[in-house]
C-alpha cells in the first residue's frame, strides 16, 4: 500500500487540540505522522503527495446515524451507494440503521451489511443492531451475537420503543457490551398521524401536528431510565428546544446520555415546506426558528455532542405525492459538510475545531470507533476540504441513489476535496 | 393591469382583498340565471371540465357541475371509486392522463391537505381546489362571504364566530381567511380538543363557551360535527357536545340580537345545530346552497379569461373574448 502525504493543509485534529498548517503522512492504512516537519522526513519514492494548500485536513467525518435500505430497498439505496455517497460527502465511516427489510436484528444479518461495506470500498460502515426483534417493540434482538458480528450499537429507530419496560431493559443489557442504546423519540399516540411540526404553520396548511411534547416526553423519560439503570442512552436526530433543556438537565446529573442533531434540524424551518413540498418532510419534522437556534447554541456547547445525517434516501415517486402521505427523510450525506459550514461555521455559531470535533472525533468516542484522531497510530481516515468553496446543490450529480433533498438549487459553502479511508483515496475532487 | 385570479383557485390565503371582492361582485350577477326558466347561457362553450371528486360529496359536485352545464361547458364527473384511482394510480398519473385529453379546468376534490396545489403545479389547466383534506375550501368561503354580504351589504366589521371543529374543517380555513381578508372580525367556538393549537396565530380570538359566542357575533357559520371524532375521542359524546356546544333555540334567545345561522352541510340535527335554529327566521343556510351555484359560475368565468366588467354581457354570451 503505497503513503500518502497530505502537505501543507490546515491540520485540525479536535482531539489534540490542534490548529495549524502542517503535514499528514498516511501510511500502512494509519497515520504515520502528523506535524510540521513530516515533509522532509518522507522523501521515499512511493509517497504520493497531496497538495493541500488552502484545503482544511481533518480527521474522517463520521455518521452516526444513515439508512442504507440494504437489504429490501436496494432500488433506493444500496450498502455500496451509500458508502460511496458517504465518501463523496466527506464521510470516512457511516452506521447503518437497522429499519431494512428484513429487519437487521440477527448476527446474520449484521454480517451481511459488513460484508457488503467491504464490497463496496468506500467509506467504513459499522452496522447497528435492531433493540427488539423485527423492531417490533416486544422481545430483545441478540445484543451480544450482533456486537460479536460487528454491531456497535443498538436502535428500532424509524420506530419509537414504546415501553418503557424494553427501553429500561435495553439499556440494563446493553451495559454488558458498553454499547450505546440509540432511541428514536417519538411518543406514538401523541405523533400519531402527524405530517409536519404542530404549530402556526399546521394550523394554516390544515396538516395533522406532531408537538414538540411528543419528542420531549420520550426524551426525557429515556434520560431517566439511563439514570436508573446507568445505560447509555443516545438520543437521535434532536429537534427541539424543550429537548435540548433536558439533555442539559441530564448531563448536568451525570446521566449517561449523548445526543445527536441533523444538518436539516440547524438550517431548516417549519416554514420552509412552502407549499405542501415532500422534500422538506422528515420526523422529526423541521420545527420553528426558536427550535433551531437552541438547537446551534446547544451543538456550541457541546449539549448534542454530534451532528449526524439521518440519511434517507427515498425513490422519486414515492416523494411526488400528496404531503400527507408522502415518507418521511431526506438524504443528507453529500450535504451535511457545506450546511453545517453555511450555518454554523459561515454563520459564526462555532469554529471549524468544534464543528470538526462534532462530526468526527465525538461521534468516534461515544460510539468506540476507530478514527476521530489524526495522532499517530490512528486509523488512517481523513477528509481534506475546501471551507469556502461555494456550489450550488444539483440533486442529478449526488452518488447517492435518493435525490429527496430540501437543500436543491441552494448555493452552500464547503466542498471536500479529498476522503481517505484507511489510507486509500475513496474520493477526489472530479477535476483531478 | 385588469385584476384576475391567476391560473387557479387553491385557497383564499392567496388571494387578495381585491380579488375576493372581484368574485363576489362576478356572482352577484350571475345569480340571476339560475332564476330564468332555461337556465342556460353560451359563456363556456367548448371549454372542458373534469370534476375529480377523490372524496364523497354531494352538495359541491353538484354544485359545480350546475354552474359548468348552464355555463354551456363540457363536465365529466370522475369519482374515485370505479375510476384508475381505486386501482391504485397515483395522482400525479390521473393529472398526466386528464392533462394529455387537453382539458381546460379540473376541479378536484381530495382528503389530502395540499392536494389541489400538488396537481397545480403539474398541469397546465386551471385548478379549482373543491376542498384539499383540512386546508381549505375556497369555494365554499366564498359563497359564505356572498351570503353575509346579501344579508348585512357590508363585511367590514362584521363579527363572525365559526363553531365546531376548526381543526379538521377546510371550511373554517377559507373563512378565516376570507373574512379578515374583507375586514370582518373571527372567532372561533369549540371544544379545545377540537381547535388547532395555534389557531390564535391565525388572527381570530377563542370563545370557549358558546353562550358568549352568541352574545358575542353577529352570524354564526356553524360547523358539521363528524361522527369520527367521537370514536378517535376528540370528544366523549355527540350528546354532551350538543349540551355543551350546540346552537339551540333557547341559547339564541338568551342573545342581545339576532344572530345570521350558516352552516356549510350536512348538517347533524340534534348535535351541532337544532332542527328549530336550521329551519328558523334567521338561518341562511338554503340561500348558500344558492349562492353556491353563482360563486362557482363566477370563479368558472374569471379562470377561464372572463373579465368582471362583461359579467353581465357574459350571460347572453360572446364574452370570452
Amino acid at each position: 500500500m503505497s503513503r500518502i502525504l497530505l502537505k501543507g493543509g490546515r491540520v485540525i485534529d479536535p482531539s489534540q487540540q490542534m490548529d495549524s498548517t502542517c503535514d499528514v503522512l498516511v501510511a500502512e492504512g494509519r497515520i504515520e505522522a502528523c506535524g510540521p516537519r513530516v515533509a522532509n522526513e518522507a522523501k521515499a519514492p512511493d509517497v504520493q503527495i497531496i497538495d493541500c494548500t488552502g484545503l482544511v485536513v481533518s480527521p474522517g467525518f463520521i455518521d452516526v446515524h444513515a439508512h442504507l435500505r440494504e437489504p429490501g430497498r436496494e432500488d433506493v439505496e444500496t450498502i455500496a451507494t451509500g458508502a460511496r455517497a458517504a465518501a463523496a460527502g466527506g464521510f470516512t465511516a457511516i452506521c447503518a440503521m437497522p429499519n431494512t427489510i428484513p429487519v437487521t436484528d440477527n448476527q446474520a444479518a449484521v454480517g451481511f451489511v459488513l460484508r457488503q461495506a467491504q464490497l463496496a470500498q468506500a467509506a467504513r460502515v459499522y452496522p447497528i443492531g435492531a433493540i427488539s426483534i423485527g423492531q417490533k417493540g416486544e422481545s430483545l434482538a441478540e445484543f451480544g451475537e450482533m456486537v460479536g458480528a460487528g454491531a456497535v450499537a443498538v436502535s428500532d429507530d424509524g420506530r419509537p420503543v414504546a415501553s418503557a419496560h424494553l427501553m429500561r431493559t435495553a439499556l440494563e443489557y446493553a451495559r454488558t457490551f458498553g454499547i450505546p442504546v440509540a432511541d428514536h423519540c417519538e411518543e406514538p399516540t401523541l405523533a400519531h398521524g402527524g405530517a409536519m411540526n404542530e404549530g402556526a404553520v399546521s394550523a394554516r396548511l390544515g396538516l395533522k401536528g406532531i408537538p414538540a411534547e411528543a419528542e420531549e416526553i420520550m426524551a426525557i423519560r429515556d434520560i431517566l431510565l439511563a439514570r436508573r439503570t446507568g445505560g447509555h442512552v443516545h438520543l437521535c436526530h434532536m429537534s427541539t428546544r424543550g429537548s435540548v433543556e433536558l439533555i442539559r438537565w441530564g448531563k448536568e446529573r451525570g446521566i449517561n446520555v449523548t445526543a445527536e442533531v441533523c444538518p436539516h434540524h440547524i438550517s431548516l424551518t417549519e416554514e420552509d415546506i412552502g407549499n405542501y413540498d415532500t422534500n422538506f418532510k422528515m420526523n422529526p419534522p423541521l420545527r420553528t426558528a426558536d427550535d433551531v437556534e437552541a438547537l446551534r447554541e446547544a451543538v456550541k456547547d457541546g449539549t448534542i455532542d454530534v451532528i449526524a445525517t439521518d440519511h434517507a434516501p427515498h425513490h422519486y415517486d414515492e416523494k411526488e405525492r400528496e404531503f400527507a402521505d408522502a415518507p418521511n427523510g431526506i438524504v443528507g450525506l453529500e450535504t451535511a459538510l457545506s450546511v453545517n459550514l453555511t450555518w454554523l461555521v459561515k454563520s459564526r455559531i462555532v469554529d471549524l475545531t468544534t464543528l470538526i470535533e462534532r462530526m468526527s472525533t465525538a461521534p468516534a468516542k461515544i460510539f468506540h470507533l476507530p478514527g476521530g484522531s489524526l495522532r499517530k497510530g490512528s486509523v488512517g481516515d481523513v477528509t481534506v476540504f475546501d471551507p469556502d468553496a461555494t456550489w450550488t446543490v444539483d440533486p442529478k450529480r449526488f452518488v447517492s441513489k435518493g435525490r429527496n433533498t430540501p437543500y436543491a438549487g441552494r448555493e452552500l459553502t464547503g466542498l471536500v476535496h479529498y476522503t481517505i479511508v484507511g489510507g486509500r483515496v475513496v474520493h477526489r475532487p472530479a477535476q483531478h | 393591469m385588469t385584476l384576475s385570479l391567476g391560473k387557479d383557485l387553491l385557497s383564499l390565503e392567496a388571494l387578495s382583498r381585491e380579488q375576493i371582492q372581484l368574485v363576489l361582485d362576478t356572482a352577484e350577477p350571475l345569480k340571476e340565471i339560475s332564476e330564468r326558466a332555461i337556465k342556460k347561457v353560451p359563456t363556456l362553450r367548448g371549454a372542458t371540465i373534469a370534476n375529480l371528486f377523490f372524496e364523497a360529496s354531494t352538495r359541491t359536485r353538484v354544485s359545480f357541475e350546475f354552474a359548468e352545464k348552464r355555463m354551456s361547458a363540457d363536465a365529466v364527473n370522475v369519482a374515485a371509486s370505479g375510476s384508475s384511482v381505486s386501482k391504485g394510480e397515483t395522482l400525479v398519473d390521473t393529472a398526466r392522463n386528464l392533462e394529455a385529453m387537453r382539458i381546460d379546468m379540473v376541479v378536484i376534490r381530495h382528503g389530502s391537505s395540499g392536494a389541489a396545489a400538488f396537481l397545480a403545479d403539474r398541469i397546465q389547466s386551471n385548478v379549482i381546489n373543491a376542498g384539499d383534506g383540512t386546508h381549505e375550501h375556497p369555494t365554499q368561503g366564498l359563497l359564505d362571504l356572498l351570503t353575509l354580504r346579501d344579508r348585512f351589504k357590508k363585511l367590514d366589521g362584521l363579527k363572525v364566530c365559526i363553531c365546531g371543529d376548526v381543526l379538521h374543517s377546510r371550511v373554517a380555513r377559507s373563512n378565516i381567511w376570507g373574512l379578515t381578508k374583507m375586514g370582518a372580525e373571527v372567532a372561533v367556538c369549540g371544544p379545545r380538543s377540537l381547535l388547532p393549537n395555534a389557531i390564535e396565530s391565525m388572527g381570530v380570538t377563542v370563545f370557549d363557551r358558546i353562550e358568549a359566542a352568541i352574545e358575542w357575533a353577529d352570524a354564526l357559520n356553524i360547523l358539521r360535527l363528524q361522527l369520527e371524532r367521537m370514536q378517535a375521542g376528540y370528544i366523549p359524546s355527540l350528546r354532551e357536545y350538543n349540551r355543551v356546544f350546540g346552537v339551540t333555540r333557547e341559547r339564541l334567545d338568551r342573545a342581545p340580537k339576532d344572530v345570521l345561522i350558516l352552516h356549510p352541510g350536512p348538517m347533524n340535527r340534534g348535535v351541532e345545530i337544532d332542527s328549530d335554529v336550521a329551519d328558523g327566521p334567521h338561518s341562511v343556510i338554503l340561500d348558500q346552497v344558492t349562492n353556491g351555484v353563482a360563486i362557482r359560475m363566477a370563479v368558472l368565468y374569471l379562470l377561464s379569461g372572463g373579465k368582471a366588467s362583461l359579467a353581465d354581457a357574459a350571460k347572453s354570451g360572446g364574452a370570452d373574448s
